[in-house]
């Protein structure tokens, strides 16, 4: 496999070697697949929680309950002195005090596709280009150098998982559908030796194919791929997509779904080091029956997201980690015919927390009676993007080139003071 | 989950089966099969006929290889230009059968009489169908109930089998009226609805760019950086979709609404009357708006009309626009003097707006026919001499191309006409992320593109390569490992069945022991070499 593969590559596996060793021995409490420091001075990690069809903020972390739009669930206390959120969400209500709440987005954007689209991006949709996804654009502004798996993966990702744009395929998340049972497509289908012949069989019909191209495929980057394929399938990073090895008790703190098992992958690729990482619970579309839509979904991400946050702040890992949670808008205050909420891309909420952030924030109301559209200190999307990247230690003003010779910044918003002044 | 995998597999096996068990009914009891030998014969006349304009076109890239002083990349084999062609024209590599049919076809003008029965299979309208609709309808799932990307791309298939010149196909599509099923060409304007409004700003820029080749989008905004578009054009131009209007009975137009629209400034509400932003001439008095807009797009006189498609059908292709980006062409009243996409363009004017005659002399042309190799080993050089195609160019397959060879190179047969069972093995792998997992390259599909890694993955290690790959008694390997009388047999019908070639002496000197030692376990082998030959560049990469 040596010609498959280029000299950076081998250089790097060497490098990887190395400095992995010497962490070891430096921070004893770190197995030797933890190739990162812990606390502050970590390289930064970005996870977003994807509630994907759009949750309501009344039923989630905006609840008027003693209003007329409001009656359908309690508001309980949390952590956080004066916030109250959803009784829907009682583990939430304990950790919520790493985070901060926004309750004031705003965003242009009523049908899924084009919300989603600005909501990923904090670009609205434009057909002269195809925006790259915050975490595409953190992975490639701040790659970690000792990774041998993706810089970017998308959990349960469904249609709209995060793409590159114009930055190019290779930035699209690395999507895994299953996680914790099944890697797909990361084991090779024989035994190791047919696999070894396999492969230098493959040298052959590539030789072959390179006479008179040799320039030409290696711009393809064909062997580059197939090669870090390879070291990836190789790699010893690969477990943490699996979850095999964690305690029975933290499973279940998750939670057995899909979504669970997600947060839990994504703490552990965190460890690891991946820079981006977005989980994704569908179904939170709820034109009709709202309340038990959201009873459902509570059911999912409240044991889930709160004992990611509990974990990573045990394992000091929130210093060093971005925890976006958000859907691509929110829902009407007004309950249709059938019982449920259409779509309201004004006056929505998010969670954000984690890294440099200030926690313990409130920003931004909605009006509790309904008829006022627009919320206090509204908070645009290019903001909460700016926001993020500031948080995540990249200059959110610094100017990317498309490939058509368009200057177009990381986000062209200004970070909330309320969260990041020092 | 347990069950949801297993189910997964059988269904991949059912297709698979099926399209296998499709695939080996004999030719005879085929529909297409008369239809075929007529062609054969037909395609005679062709030759004669586009002479002058291939001669055209070839001697322009003459003029250009000579002025820049450098050799061209040698012709290639006419098998491999086969392969070239079923990619192009069927999203598919070819199957032993044709590849057997060709090489036992002796007679005069093999070629150019192959290129008219593919054109004339419906393999070549649905593919084609599919790869234009994005430039139409995007490639999002757009509004749901409204619009029926399905019915969309039938009906485009329809035209493109039945040959409707191309500026009737654009008529019908900005002027198209009725339910967007019963009358599938109004998907166009049905698309375009968002937040149940009509969004005529992409319908402007969406029918500049896809039929005139001139990004205006910008212009929505602001005046064009790069060129001479300003706000204003734009908003003349958006204004003749003003009328256009939904119901439950469908698209129409109403008479009597005006354009209105929020002045960006002042926020006021102004009407906006339908404008154009050169040749006002080309307007017809009488009509809707829809329809007048559809007459100065599509008139004779407008050069930007004919150059989009000429560029647009060049990269569909050879998989790289002649001018990129496919949809923004300068503009031609700048030019010095005429190029290649008016050669094409008037040729395809002249000869009434005929797609398969535009396509023909393409693939007729010389720089479809060069190698993909070149003696050059300056890289430098080597990009200057693909900039002005004196090498044919390495382009990327699409996810869609790469299923299709797999599944064509499961089958010794090929697996055409029951378009539905095709479509049906698509649909499933779309719905299984296959094409999701191998990357979509949306609107930009031109742009030049690398590998992946999840890309990799899957060639390597994904489900319909091991099931495409591994013998059975009914599918390409089994039958291959099965059948073929000698080593040699063997391997060349792998070669033949997964890259249209023979083995090179070096590949038959390090396979040919492999098979030859291992009489028993030739199964075994024979599915190495596929997995071999599906991983190597020569497989997803256009060469």
């Amino acid at each position: 496999m040596h010609d498959l593969k280029s000299h950076k590559f081998t250089r790097r596996n060497i490098l990887q070697t190395f400095s992995g060793f010497g962490l070891s021995c430096l921070l004893p409490g770190l197995d030797s697949r933890a190739a990162e420091k812990r606390g502050p001075e970590r390289g930064r990690s970005l996870i977003t929680i994807w509630l994907a069809g759009g949750p309501s903020q009344l039923e989630t972390f905006d609840p008027h309950p003693n209003s007329k739009i409001g009656d359908t669930v309690k508001a309980i206390p949390t952590t956080i002195p004066n916030l109250k959120i959803a009784g829907l969400y009682p583990q939430l209500a304990e950790q919520i005090d790493c985070l901060s709440v926004i309750r004031s987005l705003v965003s242009k954007e009523g049908d899924h596709e084009r919300g989603t689209s600005y909501l990923k991006t904090g670009y609205r949709p434009d057909p002269t280009t195809t925006f790259p996804s915050i975490g595409s654009l953190y992975a490639h502004e701040a790659p970690n150098p000792k990774l041998e798996i993706p810089q970017h993966v998308s959990i349960t990702g469904g249609q709209w998982a995060s793409r590159g744009g114009f930055l190019g395929a290779e930035h699209d998340a690395f999507k895994i559908f299953d996680p914790g049972l099944n890697v797909r497509n990361m084991k090779p289908r024989v035994s190791t030796e047919r696999q070894k012949k396999r492969l230098s069989d493959l040298e052959i019909v590539t030789q072959a194919f390179q006479k008179g191209r040799k320039t030409q495929t290696e711009n393809t980057l064909h062997q580059l791929t197939v090669a870090r394929a390879l070291e990836m399938m190789n790699s010893k990073q690969l477990t943490a997509f699996e979850i095999t090895d964690e305690p029975e008790p933290v499973k279940k703190a998750y939670g057995d779904t899909r979504f669970g098992r997600g947060c839990l992958v994504a703490r552990r690729l965190v460890e690891q080091g991946v820079r981006a990482i977005e989980v994704t619970l569908p179904g939170w579309d709820s034109h009709t029956d709202n309340l038990d839509t959201h009873k459902t979904k509570a059911a999912i991400l409240d044991p889930a997201i709160s004992t990611l946050l509990r974990d990573l702040k045990e394992r000091d890992l929130l210093e060093s980690t971005v925890v976006l949670c958000i859907g691509e808008f929110g829902r009407t205050p007004k309950v249709n015919a059938l019982g449920g909420r259409d779509h309201w891309p004004t006056g929505f909420s998010c969670l954000l927390g984690g890294s440099t952030l200030h926690a313990g924030r409130v920003i931004g109301a909605t009006d509790p009676t309904g008829k006022n559209k627009d919320p206090e200190n509204p908070i645009s999307i290019p903001d909460l993007y700016a926001t993020v990247m500031s948080a995540l230690g990249i200059n959110y003003a610094k100017e990317l080139m498309t490939p058509i010779g368009r200057p177009i910044s990381l986000s062209d918003g200004k970070p909330i003071p309320e969260l990041l002044n020092s | 989950m347990k069950r949801k995998l297993l189910t997964f597999n059988t269904l991949i096996l059912v297709a698979i089966a099926g399209v296998v068990a499709w695939a080996t009914i004999p030719p005879n009891s085929q529909p297409n099969a008369l239809n075929r030998k007529e062609s054969l014969t037909q395609g005679h006349t062709d030759v004669s006929e586009l002479a002058a304009p291939i001669q055209q076109v070839d001697n322009f890239f003459d003029a250009r290889w000579q002025e820049f002083g450098f050799e061209t990349a040698e012709e290639v084999d006419e098998l491999l230009i086969l392969r070239r062609l079923s990619l192009a024209l069927h999203g598919t590599i070819p199957s032993l059968e044709e590849i057997r049919n060709f090489e036992s076809d002796t007679s005069p003008n093999r070629l150019s009489r192959w290129i008219h029965q593919m054109l004339n299979d419906n393999r070549f309208g649905d593919y084609f169908a599919e790869r234009l609709a994005r430039s139409y309808v995007g490639v999002e799932g757009g509004p749901f109930i409204i619009f029926r990307r399905d019915r969309f791309t039938d009906w485009l298939s329809d035209q493109l089998q039945s040959n409707t010149p191309y500026n009737e196909i654009v008529r019908q599509l900005i002027t198209g009226e009725g339910l967007w099923t019963e009358k599938p060409e109004t998907n166009f304007i049905t698309v375009a609805i968002a937040n149940n409004e009509l969004d005529e700003n992409k319908l402007a820029a969406r029918s500049v760019r896809a039929f005139l080749g001139q990004r205006i989008d910008c212009a929505q905004c602001h005046d064009h950086p790069f060129d001479h578009w300003k706000q204003e054009e734009f908003e003349g131009l958006a204004a003749h979709f003003g009328q256009a209007s939904i119901s439950p009975f469908g698209i129409s137009d109403k008479q009597d609404q005006e354009y209105e629209i929020e002045d960006r400034k002042t926020l006021e509400t102004i009407t906006i009357d339908p404008a154009v932003p050169f040749h006002p001439e080309w307007i017809p008095e009488t009509g809707s708006q829809r329809e007048k807009f559809a007459i100065w797009i599509t008139h004779p006189e407008n050069r930007r009309f004919e150059r989009a498609i000429a560029n647009r059908v060049w990269a569909l292709l050879f998989g790289k626009a002649w001018h990129a980006p496919v949809d923004d062409l300068p503009d031609p009243e700048s030019l010095e003097s005429t190029d290649l996409l008016d050669i094409l363009g008037s040729d395809f004017r002249e000869h009434g707006y005929d797609l398969r005659r535009l396509i023909k002399i393409i693939v007729s042309s010389k720089p479809f026919r060069l190698s993909s190799q070149h003696a050059e080993e300056d890289a430098g050089r080597l990009a200057a001499i693909k900039d002005e195609w004196g090498v044919y160019p390495l382009v990327r397959l699409r996810p869609e191309q790469v299923i299709g060879s797999m599944l064509q190179a499961s089958s010794i047969k090929t697996i055409d006409q029951n378009s539905h069972l095709i479509t049906r093995t698509m649909k499933f792998f779309r719905e299984n992320n296959f094409i999701q997992e191998y990357g979509d390259l949306g609107d930009n599909e031109f742009e030049e593109q690398t590998g992946t890694i999840p890309q990799a993955l899957l060639r390597m290690n994904g489900e319909l390569a091991k099931d495409v790959g591994k013998t059975n008694p009914v599918n390409a390997s089994g039958r291959i490992s099965g059948f073929s009388s000698t080593a040699e047999k063997c391997l060349e019908n792998c070669y033949l069945v997964c890259y249209s070639r023979r083995p090179t002496p070096e590949e038959q000197a390090h396979f040919l022991p492999q098979l030859q030692e291992a009489s028993k376990k030739r199964g075994e082998i024979v599915e190495d070499i596929f997995w071999t030959l599906f991983n190597s560049p020569e497989f997803s990469w256009n060469h």
